[in-house]
């Protein structure tokens, strides 16, 4: 489980501290798939960041009972002149894993062939998202981060990755960044919708994707009309 | 295909032990450090040595042209490689903490990586590249004679050891401080150059009047560096330095530089 107590998050500006997220209480049991939705610069990935534990929150604490994985759309860490299977030897060192069978799993999803050898400097950026996703696909966590990953790569990455995802790895707990309703109604359990730094709970996708919309200015006059333009 | 680890096993070495993972994360960041900084292509590591090994030889020729006649007894090219080492230790040091968090930012999205992981390893790669150099010239000076051996070599290492540690120390200090105030970055090379005029790179406290000698002193490591340059030259050379003094400085800027590093903040809103 990991529950959020009171949790709120400042980040210094030119005129003094502004508040991102607003005590937030949250719980995420084992198993339990997330969506978030919410504005840009809402703090969703705020939010993730505090719950992988990149950062520590202002006010409040953070309570972790699961292995939580780093934000999966950080496409990064990337140094331009290691090679792809450094940066595999290096995930493993940090979390202190067998290289070998990482690495075969890493060299056959991502489908580099011989760039796996080649400084990443020299990667496409579809390439780049192979090789991330396929990395963070290697630690085994309770709990996975997903911050807007499936929106690179061409169609078919993006159906590989739902695989790993979500048929392989069915019974781990997912928190979903999403501005895709394709890709957040049917999947999740759950909603959270950002708005002023706090967060509203929606069991209901369409309900909260219709709030969602009239949010950003895009409103639907009914929710019946919107899951009709969905389809 | 990963189904032959146990489900658990992430989830158990995340919990080990600190000391654990901080050795684990700052061995990682190392051999990282040490392949991102000098690649695989061309010499490679050799750039390691390289590098500095140019600087001591260069340093070492024009000063046995423009100090011809000897005003000591100190041998020149142990003088210059002695001294210049030393300044490599505490300038290089520092210069390779600033600026080591924006380097690496995006690995502080893995809860074990921490700034001072960061700064550690860099400092240690350091430390362990300008000791490799030191060794492996002393050793290629020596087979050409160009240079006598210390005559004790553990006061050589204690005096090394002193000024590593005084650069790590140094090193959190002016990494920590940069990162709150930029300008403390910028400041640092042309006040490291002002630094090198009185580290006794150029000369040894007793070439000074005696009243300059007790004023001298009060820089940290120039202690260090005449005290090691007692291990070298023996008899030759006489030094004057006060241990206890500069393991107190030491001691004490470790500690404030473990305070500043472990206040820089992992992130910020531009993030976002």
């Amino acid at each position: 489980m990991i529950q959020l107590i009171n949790v709120s998050k400042d980040y210094p500006t030119k005129a003094g501290p502004r508040r991102v997220l607003n005590n937030i209480n949250l719980t995420i049991r084992p198993g339990e798939k997330v969506g978030i939705l919410g504005q840009n610069g809402a703090g969703k990935s705020t939010l993730i960041r505090l719950i992988s534990g990149a950062e520590p929150p202002t006010l409040g604490r953070i309570e972790r009972n699961m292995s939580v994985s780093w934000p999966l759309a950080f496409s990064g860490g990337f140094h331009g002149a290691l090679t792809g299977a450094d940066n595999v030897r290096f995930i493993c060192r940090i979390y202190g894993v067998d290289f070998e069978p990482r690495f075969e799993f890493v060299k056959e999803f991502s489908e580099l062939g011989i760039y796996i050898n080649e400084p990443v400097i020299n990667y496409s950026s579809g390439m780049r998202a192979r090789l991330a996703f396929a990395i963070s696909m290697t630690i085994d966590f309770d709990c996975y981060l997903i911050d807007e990953v499936l929106a690179v790569g061409d169609s078919r990455f993006r159906e590989r990755c739902k695989i790993e995802l979500f048929e392989k790895r069915a019974s781990k707990a997912k928190l979903i960044v999403s501005h895709s309703h394709r890709y957040l109604k049917g999947t999740c359990d759950r909603f959270l919708l950002f708005r002023d730094g706090r967060i509203e709970e929606h069991e209901d996708f369409d309900e909260v994707y219709f709030q969602y919309k009239a949010m950003l200015g895009e409103a639907f006059e009914s929710k019946e009309q919107m899951v009709a333009e969905m389809n | 295909m990963l189904s032959s680890d146990t489900p658990s096993r992430t989830g158990r070495l995340l919990r080990s032990s600190s000391w654990e993972i901080n050795r684990r994360v700052i061995s990682a960041l190392l051999i990282r450090e040490l392949l991102t900084r000098y690649g695989r292509n061309n010499i490679g590591f050799l750039w390691l040595f390289v590098e500095p090994a140019a600087f001591i030889i260069a340093v070492t020729i024009v000063w046995t042209k423009i100090r011809g006649v000897h005003i000591t007894d100190i041998p020149i090219v142990e003088f210059a490689l002695t001294g210049y080492s030393s300044l490599l230790l505490w300038r290089n040091g520092p210069s390779r903490c600033i600026g080591a968090v924006k380097s690496n930012r995006a690995l502080l999205f893995h809860r074990q990586v921490t700034v001072f992981d960061i700064f550690t390893a860099r400092i240690l790669l350091e430390i362990f590249s300008i000791s490799a150099v030191l060794m492996m010239l002393t050793i290629a000076l020596w087979a050409l004679d160009w240079l006598t051996l210390p005559e004790d070599v553990l006061q050589v290492i204690g005096g090394w050891f002193l000024t590593a540690w005084f650069a790590a120390g140094l090193a959190m200090i002016v990494g920590g401080l940069a990162e709150k105030a930029e300008v403390v970055g910028r400041l640092w090379p042309p006040f490291s150059y002002l630094l090198m005029a009185v580290s006794g790179v150029a000369f040894t406290v007793n070439a000074l009047p005696p009243g300059a000698r007790d004023i001298i002193l009060w820089i940290p490591m120039i202690n260090a560096l005449e005290y090691l340059r007692e291990g070298w030259f023996g008899s030759v050379m006489h030094a004057h330095y006060d241990i206890q003094y500069l393991v107190i400085v030491n001691v004490i800027s470790t500690l404030v530089g473990v305070i500043l590093v472990r206040q820089i903040g992992t992130g910020n809103a531009s993030e976002e």
